[in-house]
């Protein structure tokens, strides 16, 4: 059973009057728009919103939530979204760029306390490999590198926090009752 | 005056640049900055993207361990990170069970009495006047435009700084150093944030709007506080450039290398000739 807490998103609230989606930057490139994702969450249509790609492509800039004249927290809900589809993708979901790159990233701040940049590129691009076969995609950014080494952007060695072990503990004691939430 | 400071992972990997023009200028002002002890990342939109609990627990440990210390307030340049630990901070602070169990779960018992602040409100910490009589080369010429971008001021209950949709904090900082700001209308519109890598299509379109609604209003740079904007807007304008056969060559700043150069500090001291897009 799939749980979304419509009451503390204010979903209920929605009148449809489409300010969220007219303020989003990326509504032209979802395959529903924030206003019809809202819909169909205020409707029980859960299962249809999580096979969504909308919520993989929303930027979080929470400008639909900020003017919402409901206070209805669209940002929220994709956010919620999100967090359900990370749990179990659909295989098309899996291959998606933004839900490697968003486990990756995790999967480095669990390891390094801080962010390594260099080892994130390198875990992201070999994932999005290991799913999709991209092989343009693994060299897209390889003209970037020399010009960020040469001013001093790029470092091969990322600052770690020497209580790194607390980390861990911190993302066990998050995860612990989902599941582990797959690769994090 | 000094205050506690949280650099985030972006000012100690990519965008250094921005952390050594922010140590510099405020240097330059008599602002000292202590480095919050073994600070870690504050998990950023990966956190709450994937799990609600993780993105309060990454930043409340970051509060716990600057109340540790003491600090009544930290500078927080980046405002993904300001946003995340004022929106710990929040929650913790109305919640006294939630607090508990966040002090369970990041080890370490706090009350959320440490404030954070942006680099904007450091400015005005410092107070305008105080800066317009330290100017030592007046920005004559400048037209900035000045960008605000998502984090800033959304959302505005977390925030609770500046006007959402028509900000003009920046604009007061560029006026004290003798500059001029254009009107524009892209202040608080996104650059695509953190997607520059996973989705990158998104970052060039977004931030290509961006650049040219600028120079539409005759800005000659744009003005940032925020180092992903700087990463999409600069690094990344080579590829706008490409993808949408547009030449833009629009210098971006961060504010505080406006300042700094104001106060008479170098481009080199400040990171600005570290730029992509440096007119010098």
């Amino acid at each position: 059973m799939t749980v979304i807490p419509v009451d503390e998103l204010r979903v209920a609230d929605c009148y449809q009057c489409g300010k969220c989606t007219a303020g989003c930057p990326v509504a032209a490139r979802m395959d529903r728009m924030p206003n019809q994702i809202v819909r169909l969450v205020q409707m029980g249509g859960f299962e249809a919103a999580i096979a969504s790609a909308a919520m993989w492509e929303c930027v979080s800039c929470q400008t639909c939530t900020t003017r919402c004249p409901k206070s209805v927290d669209c940002a929220g809900v994709m956010d919620k979204l999100r967090a359900l589809s990370a749990e179990r993708p659909s295989p098309e979901q899996a291959r998606h760029h933004t839900i490697l790159f968003q486990h990756a990233f995790l999967k480095n701040i669990r390891r390094h306390g801080r962010l390594n940049e260099l080892e994130l590129v390198g875990t992201f691009k070999a994932a999005v490999f290991a799913k999709n076969l991209e092989i343009p995609f693994l060299f897209k950014d390889a003209l970037l590198a020399p010009r960020m080494l040469q001013r001093g952007k790029l470092k091969l060695a990322g600052g770690s926090v020497r209580d790194r072990d607390v980390v861990g503990r911190i993302f066990d004691r998050c995860l612990q009752s989902r599941d582990r939430q797959g690769a994090v | 005056m000094e205050l506690g400071y949280y650099p985030g992972c972006a000012l100690h990997g990519t965008s250094n640049d921005y952390e050594d023009s922010v140590r510099a200028c405020l240097d330059a002002l008599g602002v000292g900055l202590k480095e919050v002890n073994d600070w870690i990342c504050c998990g950023a939109t990966a956190a709450h993207s994937i799990n609600h609990k993780l993105s309060i627990a990454l930043p409340a440990r970051n509060l716990a361990l600057a109340e540790r210390e003491g600090f009544g307030e930290i500078l927080a340049p980046c405002p993904m990170c300001s946003m995340e630990l004022l929106k710990a901070s929040d929650l913790v602070k109305s919640d006294a069970a939630l607090r508990q169990e966040m002090g369970r779960i990041v080890e370490l018992d706090f009350e959320g009495r440490t404030s954070v602040l942006n680099l904007i409100q450091v400015f005005q910490k410092v107070g305008l006047d105080t800066i317009k009589a330290a100017v030592k080369s007046p920005l004559e010429g400048l037209k900035a435009a000045c960008y605000y971008g998502c984090l800033l001021t959304r959302p505005p209950e977390t925030l609770r700084f500046d006007d959402c949709e028509r900000p003009s904090s920046m604009e007061a900082v560029i006026a004290a150093l003798g500059g001029t700001a254009v009107e524009w209308n892209y202040k608080t519109e996104c650059c695509g944030a953190g997607m520059t890598l996973a989705n990158t299509d998104i970052v060039l379109d977004l931030s290509h709007k961006i650049l040219t609604n600028a120079a539409a209003h005759g800005a000659n740079c744009v003005v940032v506080a925020c180092p992903m904007c700087h990463v999409n807007l600069d690094m990344k304008q080579a590829d706008i450039e490409r993808r949408t056969a547009v030449r833009h060559g629009m210098t971006i700043y961060y504010l505080s290398d406006l300042v700094g150069r104001a106060l008479g500090l170098s481009d080199h001291t400040l990171g600005i000739d570290r730029h992509f897009v440096y007119g010098g």
